[in-house]
């Protein structure tokens, strides 16, 4: 196992610029493994993704945006139980265990998921997911060289954080920090405008991305713009023309 | 088996129990000190190990006179635990008469304690030596090469279990950053929405306002958008620029 996570951290350095790292081994999974496509996410110790740090297709990245959008799904429960969350029959069983994730896998291309939590004691760093466009199984032997990319990816991001110092982020890292940024901020304006904690202005803001169908990101861009308010009312909301 | 080897066995096993979950580093080389002194015909043992900042440290000793001896060591900047760290070698020094050359006040110091030889075994990894176990003795006869040969391979099985753990604790060091980076950078996201909200500054001015305020008040960052967020903290939203 450990002469295998070596392997793998070896054939990603060769070459090419860090920032990409991570990008890499999340290709060379996809290769090595009967799957589709992956998706590398950090995540907070509640669960929250923190972004995605690496993603490989178009699925896996619908995939990703749908459980941060949703707040569940097997990488969210992964994380929240710190172990594998194994769905090679999406279609049969997702819809019980969560039934807004569940709704949306008929269209999403994905059939099956596998979910391997990023952790190091205590802490939770994220989940790297393995995504398929056809149900079925991951083997026993893909199912331990799966858990060596996971302890692959965890060594990277540990090893990124080291170069980056205390109390600072590795520029690998900084895309997915940014592009969930704007959620966060509309998070902070939605929770004045209802006077309520961040943490329930953001189910505020997802509940809204759900009930009308658009993006969660479009919707803070909204907000941030002050386009759009959240409020009190039947409707949870106002748009305001001209806004900023 | 005999005596002895079920001992050499015993201890063994002993070192190398380290992914336990009451692992402690001190009790580790304390147990080495101890069946040091057991096994490998020797009066008195003792550790000392390189710390963070590259100085050494007295870990453990199974006898007061040499943990005495060690620290005499530090004091004056010679004795054969110094040359192993230094060298990453055993150290066996012939006589007493090489022992006065390349240690003189040690040596004094020694026989006054009652001991006629030291020699020390290094705790080293590939090429990383992390520290020495010194080994004091009354007998004046060279100790055996069996004695060294056991004696390093104790040494080794115990450094093994001290660098693993070392390794777990720095990996845990790293994995608690990357979480309090992470949860840092969504915390400044949503007071800079709080603060654009309550003020109606655009978010980038927004953030001026924060970081000017951190600033003046020599104060970090992630505490003031704490205070913004839980209401603790009002900024004027006079337009700053």
């Amino acid at each position: 196992m450990l002469a295998r996570v070596a392997e793998i951290l070896n054939s990603i350095a060769d070459g090419g610029p860090q920032a990409s790292l991570p990008v890499r081994l999340c290709q060379e999974c996809v290769v090595a493994l009967s799957i589709t496509g992956v998706g590398l996410t950090l995540m907070t110790a509640d669960g929250l993704s923190g972004g995605m740090v690496a993603v490989t297709d178009r699925p896996a990245q619908g995939m990703e945006e749908l459980q941060f959008a949703l707040g569940q799904g097997p990488c969210v429960d992964a994380s929240r139980s710190r172990r594998p969350v194994l769905q090679p029959d999406l279609l049969s069983t997702a819809v019980a265990r969560w039934p807004e994730f569940g709704a949306a896998i008929p269209t999403a291309g994905v059939r099956a998921i596998f979910a391997f939590p990023l952790q190091v004691g205590a802490f939770r760093l994220g989940v790297l997911a393995l995504y398929r466009d056809t149900p079925g199984r991951l083997g026993d032997s893909e199912l331990t060289d799966a858990l060596a990319y996971a302890d692959a990816a965890t060594t990277l991001l540990l090893d990124l954080q080291d170069q980056a110092g205390a109390n600072r982020e590795h520029p690998a890292l900084t895309g997915a920090l940014d592009n969930r940024a704007v959620v966060h901020q509309a998070t902070g304006m939605i929770s004045v405008q209802l006077g309520v904690s961040p943490t329930e202005a953001l189910l505020r803001l997802r509940a809204h991305a759900y009930a009308t169908d658009r993006p969660m990101h479009d919707i803070s861009v909204a907000v941030v713009g002050r386009r759009m308010r959240f409020d009190h009312s039947e409707y949870g909301s106002t748009t305001i023309k001209g806004g900023r | 088996m005999t005596t002895r080897e079920q001992l050499v066995a015993e201890t063994f096993v002993e070192l190398a129990d380290t992914l336990v979950a009451e692992f402690d580093v001190i009790e580790l080389l304390h147990t080495l000190a101890s069946r040091s002194v057991e096994l490998l015909d020797a009066s008195a043992a003792g550790i000392m190990m390189s710390d963070q900042r590259g100085g050494l440290t007295v870990m453990a000793s199974s006898a007061e006179e040499a943990r005495l001896l060690e620290l005499y060591e530090l004091q004056n900047n010679e004795g054969p635990c110094l040359d192993c760290v230094r060298s990453g070698e055993p150290v066996v020094p012939a006589d007493l008469a090489a022992m006065r050359t390349a240690w003189p006040e040690f040596t004094r110091r020694l026989q006054e304690f009652g001991f006629s030889t030291a020699q020390a075994i290094p705790l080293r990894l590939r090429s990383e030596t992390i520290g020495a176990l010194n080994l004091f003795r009354t007998s004046s006869t060279p100790m055996t090469q069996a004695d060294l040969a056991l004696g390093q391979a104790l040494a080794d099985v115990a450094t093994i279990g001290l660098i693993q753990e070392r390794a777990i604790a720095a990996s845990q060091l790293l994995a608690e950053q990357l979480q309090a980076a992470l949860n840092s950078r969504i915390l400044l996201e949503q007071a800079k929405g709080v603060l654009a909200e309550r003020t109606g500054l655009p978010m980038d001015q927004a953030f001026q306002l924060m970081r000017s305020h951190a600033r003046n008040q020599g104060r970090r960052l992630g505490d003031i958008a704490t205070e913004i967020i839980d209401g603790s903290l009002v900024l004027a939203g006079a337009k700053t620029g």
